[in-house]
């Protein structure tokens, strides 16, 4: 099937679908199942969930477990430094409830087969760092898809999944979601009483450092294209925090992590001339970022600006002095099998590049911004939180639904409370799955139902891009350029550039200003515009075209998010060069936003920051 | 190209087609053998090079910052993985590394444990707690006030 919509069409009927199936979704599977016996449960992922999502090549560490069996923390603890490292900004009701129920995931994955690095003596985990725990993390996401191909009813993969479907009587509520089959070209219908979204968060919505072949080597994947904001902001959920995009430190290049480095192995970093410079500069953050300069941990965004800093005073680059501690084979060891489990790229760029980090230090670099909720940031979506913890203001009903009837989040999906990664993903995804099937039964006699006309016309719609590409391909001789056409990725270097240098990415300097941003919105609706005639010669390329407009859908959230808020609250994510210090006045609140899909128009508008503690 | 594949080996088997996540490995129709077809959108997760069981896939690292002269390469077997890195300065490493504990496959599935009691669906506890929490209870806390009571 090259070209013209598809003649083959899959209806699957289910209780409970689950988009996506990284950490977010294989947990809400395992959950929805232990609870729905008899529900039919159904997982689709446009890739196979053995190897799919950010955790595809495996991971090093747990990083966010709680050990409350040994005393180590209280999730009183973990929201206080949720709380600080945010610059005071997160949904705590969230973000408590995701820390009370973790170390219970991390005992299932341990009984399943994940390997922990244990003290021998105590029997304890081996912490990395306050929060996190080492593993032998190679097969950490093919054993987490094993539970939940086991707690599934059906499984469906190579479906990229491209809208959700509004119920036919109440659009506020949710009917199911279509999508492509990349394999065979065949228009994917699924019809749900409750759907979860795990679709997880964007790399590629800046253009990032490496040109060319490198541009693969993203810190987030570059699968991660924005589908679970997307998905929710064109069925008019509520988004909170997308102004609070990520920038990591990581290995100049390779974009190998820094956690083990920094909190295990205790290496230090220094610029080009030796200096520790973290002292040095905190007069000038005080004077920025107020009380938030002196809090313990120093919180990421504020250690990422002290690296620009030295950087923009010409004393870079940063180096990380791995070659004072990897003294003895078993620290060696560390260090190596740190990327080989999840970075393996970074270890291809050393051997590449001839470097013995046990001899030489290692150039560290600030990324290009990433779009997530699962790590140091919180974009997302604003769902609802636990009945018996958040404040009234925050609790509309199930936990983790959204502001849509029936739509459910997990992982990079649901906004204000970060520090998920893999085990607090998979927690939420266990939230969300309960909740999802008390939703279902306490709905039991008005399904929702889809529109049948709408089914229809995204049928049109979804493989317009082969017939446009067909339509228009001999009005060239050979080659990619066309007058009534762009290919997905001429569109994605459109995107990428707007976003870089309008909306403060790296060839920014992480800048932007009133006028920068509205002219990056008006970039981005002629790009909107050009979608129409994007153009797809094989299906791998329709699928490519859809993922850029999910990206589209989440850079135009994040524009208007950064427009709205009048200050820098996370200097060292990005600036507001007309706004640069936090304003604890008027900013310590979240902004949210829904795109309103009867009308096509946008609201936004401040909402009140409660703490539970 | 990050990765490529040595036709010499490769039986056309779908393995890496299968496996990658980023849909970009795909089989050439005159070869009959596969082949990365966006190596700008290839991650080096190792995912096809892993999969393939004829050992047929390596990673020739990024073109813009990366020299030639390099090889890593993983063994996986169901108990553990192996890795050789060739550096191009000479430098040789291995490792090997476990990858799991317990028999692939013997994972309980969730609802081979008892039904839980009716009313527990509206209760705060997930599947197993708060036994796996290693904790008498789940924690919770008191609501806070209405702002300004
Ligand atoms: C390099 C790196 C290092 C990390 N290190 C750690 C660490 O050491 N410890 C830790 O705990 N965490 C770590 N994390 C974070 C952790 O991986 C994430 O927090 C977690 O995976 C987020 O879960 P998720 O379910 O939201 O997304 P993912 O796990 O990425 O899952 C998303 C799923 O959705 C699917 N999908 C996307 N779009 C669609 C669509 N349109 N249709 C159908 N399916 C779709 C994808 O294929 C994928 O399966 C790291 C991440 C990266 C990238
Ligand atoms: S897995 Fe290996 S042998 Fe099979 S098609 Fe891919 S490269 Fe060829
Ligand atoms: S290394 Fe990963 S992204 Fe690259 S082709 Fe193989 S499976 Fe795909």
């Amino acid at each position: 099937m090259e070209s013209g919509h598809s003649s083959t069409v899959h209806v699957v009927d289910s209780d409970i679908l689950i988009i996506g199936g990284g950490f977010g979704g294989c947990g809400a599977a395992y959950e929805a199942r232990y609870w729905g016996r008899d529900l039919k449960i159904v997982l689709v992922d446009k890739a196979a969930i053995e190897r799919s999502g950010a955790v595809a090549q495996g991971l090093s560490a747990i990083n966010c477990y709680m050990g409350m069996r040994w005393n180590e923390n209280t999730p009183e603890d973990f929201v206080r430094y949720v709380r600080n490292d945010l610059m005071g900004l997160s949904r705590e009701d969230l973000v408590y409830d995701v820390a009370r129920h973790v170390d219970s995931t991390v005992h299932l994955f341990e009984e399943w087969g994940l390997p922990f690095f244990k003290d021998a003596q105590t029997g304890k985990y081996v912490r990395e760092g306050r929060w996190q725990v080492m593993i032998h993390g190679e097969s950490y996401k093919p054993i987490i898809a094993e539970a939940a191909r086991k707690a599934s009813t059906e499984v469906v993969e190579r479906v990229m999944v491209t809208h959700l479907l509004p119920d036919a009587r109440d659009p506020n509520r949710v009917a199911g979601a279509v999508g492509i089959n990349v394999r065979d070209g065949s228009y994917y219908v699924f019809r749900a009483k409750a759907v979860i979204v795990a679709a997880a968060g964007a790399s590629h919505i800046y253009r990032p450092r490496s040109a060319g072949e490198g541009a693969g080597r993203t810190w987030y994947p570059p699968w991660a294209t924005g589908s679970a904001y997307a998905l929710l902001i064109g069925m008019g959920a509520e988004m909170t925090q997308m102004e609070n995009r990520l920038v990591v430190t990581r290995f100049k290049d390779g974009y190998g992590p820094v956690g083990a480095w920094f909190l295990l192995l205790k290496a230090v970093a220094t610029n080009a001339a030796g200096e520790e410079f973290e002292k040095s500069r905190l007069p000038e953050l005080r004077q920025r970022v107020g009380p938030y300069a002196d809090a313990k941990p120093m919180p990421t965004c504020l250690r990422n600006h002290l690296m620009l800093q030295e950087i923009r005073e010409g004393k870079g680059p940063i180096l990380l002095h791995t070659e004072r501690v990897l003294d003895t084979p078993e620290k060696e060891e560390i260090g190596w099998e740190d990327f080989l489990n999840m970075t393996v790229g970074q270890v291809v760029t050393w051997a590449a590049q001839g470097t013995d980090p046990s001899k030489v230090p290692s150039e560290l670099i600030l990324s290009e911004p990433y779009v997530m909720g699962s790590h140091a940031v919180c974009a997302g979506a604003w769902t609802s939180g636990p009945a018996d913890v958040a404040p009234p203001e925050y609790q509309w009903g199930y936990n983790r639904m959204t502001t849509v009837q029936g739509l459910f989040g997990a992982g990079d999906t649901v906004g204000g409370s970060a520090h998920k990664f893999s085990s607090g993903s998979f927690t939420e995804g266990r939230l969300a799955g309960k909740a999802a099937v008390a939703f279902v039964r306490d709905h039991a006699d008005a399904p929702p139902q889809a529109d049948d006309a709408r089914v229809d016309g995204l049928r049109g719609l979804l493989y317009r891009p082969l017939e446009t590409y067909a339509a228009g391909r001999g009005q060239v001789t050979a080659g990619t350029v066309n007058p009534s056409y762009l290919l997905p990725v001429d569109g994605l270097y459109r995107l990428e550039k707007t976003m870089d240098e309008y909306a403060g990415g790296v060839g920014a300097d992480y800048t932007t200003n009133e006028y920068l941003l509205v002219r990056a919105l008006e970039n981005l609706a002629a790009l909107r515009a050009d979608l129409a005639l994007i153009a797809a010669p094989d299906l791998h390329q329709l699928q490519r075209a859809w993922e850029l407009e999910h990206r589209l859908w989440t850079a135009e959230t994040v524009v208007r998010h950064t427009l709205f808020r009048k200050e820098t609250r996370w200097p060292g994510y990005y600036y507001r060069a007309d706004f640069p210090h936090v304003d604890d006045t008027n900013w310590r609140c979240f902004v949210n936003s829904r795109f309103v899909p009867s009308t096509g128009a946008w609201e936004i508008h401040r909402r009140t920051y409660t703490p539970i503690l | 190209m990050p990765t490529y594949v040595v036709p010499s080996k490769c039986q056309g088997c779908m393995e890496c087609v299968t496996i990658c996540p980023s849909d970009i490995m795909h089989i050439d129709p005159t070869q009959g053998k596969a082949y990365n077809i966006e190596p700008s959108f290839c991650w080096e997760c190792f995912s096809c090079v892993k999969a393939c069981p004829e050992g047929a896939i390596d990673v020739r690292g990024y073109s813009d910052f990366a020299p030639l002269h390099h090889r890593v390469v993983p063994t996986r077997t169901d108990e553990k993985i192996q890795w050789r890195i060739e550096s191009r300065s000479g430098l040789v490493k291995e490792f090997t590394f476990p990858l799991r504990t317990t028999p692939w496959g013997s994972i309980p599935a969730p609802q081979e444990a008892p039904v839980p009691p009716a009313g527990a669906i509206r209760e705060e506890l997930l599947s197993f707690e708060p036994d796996y929490l290693a904790v008498e209870a789940l924690p919770t806390l008191k609501r806070p006030a209405a702002p300004g009571a």
